[in-house]
């Protein structure tokens, strides 16, 4: 088999904290095929975010491998580093705090194609930003206008045509939707899959929205608490959710649905333990109605159910 | 039929800023019956908060104005009430949640201490043990121990934040319980036990409850009856049977469904509603919707659109007018 585009072998990463190691992501592997998307799902506090940002050394992982095309970028140096973010971007959650104020939009797009000496003078250089904009969907006139005159729709589209700008292959997007209202939210959506079927782009999408990432993603990885639960072909998982913590997330979710009306909520009870200094075991324990003795020992590894889906419990059926 | 507990006729309300006037609320009319619950749904900027501010009498002052229209709680018209006496209706009668339960409690006093404030306040007549034991019996309710009544907020995570300020809104018992976005910053199975919760309150305390907020499927899932808002209008208005499952739709309505990606639907586009929400410093003429609106007419841009009734269903839209009848 080919090599994938991004594998992510047995990535840590720990804070230190006065109360101790916080285990933000532990032991992730996953993969991530070239033209495809994975979502990362999971609730506030999983290592979502930190997983996105560590698989960019925007934070440097504790342990473990990130290959890019076969390649170990947690090994390179700065210079190598700075190649290689030409390819692996990041789109950011929140539109307002992630553009510089002070810069105007062209400015801000321009940025990437000045640091990495992308264009020999100006003229080329604001051409290039023109297409860019072009192709997000923001309308030439807005180039020397600044992010507050602006919507979070319309930030969000700056923020997505920066992380255009050097052509990458893998955009990691961190909740990139999350702050819009939902008619936005879907322009937005529709934006990031069209550039994918035009640039045959891989995103890792994070997100705390299972009904996002059911309609973006080919495969998604469930986290609890730093660990990855389940991992399946988006189909299968919506289909045949495994892992307990998977399956109340799924039921929370409220769905249209008037007959449902009035019916009791099957909520999980209590809320998510602290992630520093882990008891041993399934994290997700704690709150698991199917909780036995033997969840409290032991490493929950992921097991192969059937062909391709993955579950970090050894009593799923 | 019995009289509505609140009844809101041609609301207008202004804010007044150094740059021009923004229409916030231009002539909404909405009713609610005692023991029901009223979904406000609309996206940012469509005047849901503005509208429950009012009902509060808790504009921003000098700059929030009510220019028009009537709110009657129980008969009685807010608007001609002093601020002596909204202070008693505010908590005893109607009691607000609101959005962020991170920033609406007072991180320097305990939260049992402000649960009791809105006692003290309210019941001076209570002796102080009593009040201690409401608080208590506050607390165990939304599923808190006592125990933690001398805890600062800080040291709760935001679910149950959450919860405590749904304890203090619900301490006097009130008549309506407004609640604005109560679960748009927690977490999914958050929400779902914080909604589960408030549910199973109101059925208890026989409360009312406007809830405010963006997600359709919360509103499908504890509603009686839903307005959807647009730029200070509601453009439809009726039972939760009429928005959900109904034929007639405005078409707003309709782009705020295809907006979303259903998870049981597998749809590989969104159908996303076109352009931006219009400036309510600038609203458009005609009905406000005409700019973004895929079945806009001439007539659309010039006339603003009658109300068409259809039983409890109301829709404020041209298109109807060949329609229904």
């Amino acid at each position: 088999m080919a090599t994938p585009m991004l594998e992510i072998k047995h990535l840590k990463k720990y804070f230190s904290t006065p109360a101790g190691q916080l285990h933000a992501v532990d032991d992730v592997s996953l993969t991530i095929e070239a033209g495809q998307t994975l979502g990362v799902v999971g609730e506030s506090g999983c290592g979502k975010s930190t997983l996105g940002r560590t698989v960019l050394r925007l934070l440097e992982p504790t342990s473990g491998e990130v290959l890019y095309n076969g390649t170990d970028i947690t090994k390179f140096n700065r210079k190598q580093m700075v190649a290689a973010r030409q390819e692996l971007q990041m789109i950011f959650q929140d539109p307002y705090a992630s553009l510089n104020p002070r810069l105007s939009v062209a400015e801000i797009i321009a940025e990437p194609l000045i640091v990495n000496k992308k264009y020999k003078n100006k003229k080329e250089m604001y051409e290039r930003v023109g297409q860019l904009m072009e192709t997000v969907g923001l309308a030439p006139r807005l180039m020397n206008s600044y992010p507050h005159e602006l919507d979070g729709g319309r930030r969000q589209r700056i923020g997505v045509a920066r992380a255009l700008a050097t052509d990458p292959r893998f955009i990691v997007c961190d909740e990139p939707v999350s702050a819009l209202d939902v008619s936005i939210q879907a322009q937005i959506l529709n934006l990031l899959m069209d550039l994918q079927d035009q640039q045959g782009l891989s995103y890792m999408f994070i997100t705390h929205d299972l009904s996002v990432v059911k309609h973006i993603s080919s495969h998604i990885a469930v986290m609890y608490l730093g660990r990855c639960v389940e991992y399946a072909e988006t189909e299968e998982l919506f289909a045949h959710p495994m892992h307990p913590y998977t399956q109340a997330l799924l039921a929370a979710i409220p769905v249209i649905d008037i007959t449902r009306r009035g019916k009791k909520w099957e909520t999980l009870q209590g809320e998510v333990t602290s992630p520093i200094n882990p008891a041993p075991g399934c994290r997700f324990a704690p709150r698991c109605k199917y909780a036995c003795e033997g969840c409290h020992a032991g490493n929950m590894e992921l097991l192969q159910i059937s062909a391709g889906h993955w579950v970090a419990c050894p009593y799923a059926r | 039929m019995s009289e509505p507990l609140l009844e809101i006729k041609d609301l207008v309300v202004e804010y007044h800023t150094d740059e021009a006037d923004v229409h916030a609320l231009n002539g909404i009319s909405l009713s609610l019956d005692k023991g029901e619950t009223l979904g406000l749904v609309g996206e940012t900027g469509a005047g849901k908060t503005t509208t429950a501010l009012s009902i509060m009498r808790l504009l921003p002052k000098k700059i929030g104005e009510i220019k028009n229209g009537q709110i009657l709680f129980e008969g009685e018209n807010l608007l001609d009430k002093t601020e002596a006496q909204m202070r008693l209706i505010r908590g005893e009668s109607i009691s607000m949640i609101f959005q962020d339960p991170m920033t609406s409690l007072n991180p320097v006093m305990r939260v049992g201490d402000q649960i009791l404030e809105a006692l003290r306040l309210h019941r001076p007549d209570m002796s102080k043990a009593e009040q201690q034991k409401k608080v208590d019996e506050m607390l165990e309710m939304v599923g808190i121990p006592a125990a933690r009544k001398r805890e600062y907020p800080h040291q709760f995570s935001g679910g149950m934040k959450q919860r405590v300020v749904i304890a203090i809104a619900l301490a006097l018992e009130p008549k309506l319980l407004i609640a604005d976005e109560p679960t748009t910053a927690l977490d999914v199975t958050i929400q779902a036990q914080v909604l589960q919760m408030m549910s199973d309150l109101k059925t208890k305390l026989d409360t009312s409850m406007l809830l405010i907020t963006h997600d359709l499927g919360v509103v499908s899932q504890t509603c009686d009856k839903v307005a959807v808002m647009y730029a200070g209008e509601v453009v439809e208005y009726g039972r939760a049977e009429d928005i959900f499952l109904g034929k007639q739709h405005h078409p707003y309505t309709e782009g705020l469904f295809g907006s979303l990606p259903e998870l049981n639907a597998t749809a590989k586009r969104l159908s996303p509603i076109n352009g931006l929400m219009p400036d309510p410093m600038a609203l458009p003429e005609g009905c406000k919707f005409h700019p973004r609106c895929p079945h806009c007419t001439e007539r659309c841009k010039k006339e603003i659109p009658a109300v068409h009734q259809d039983g409890e269903h109301m829709i404020r839209c041209h298109l109807m007018d060949k329609e229904v009848r």
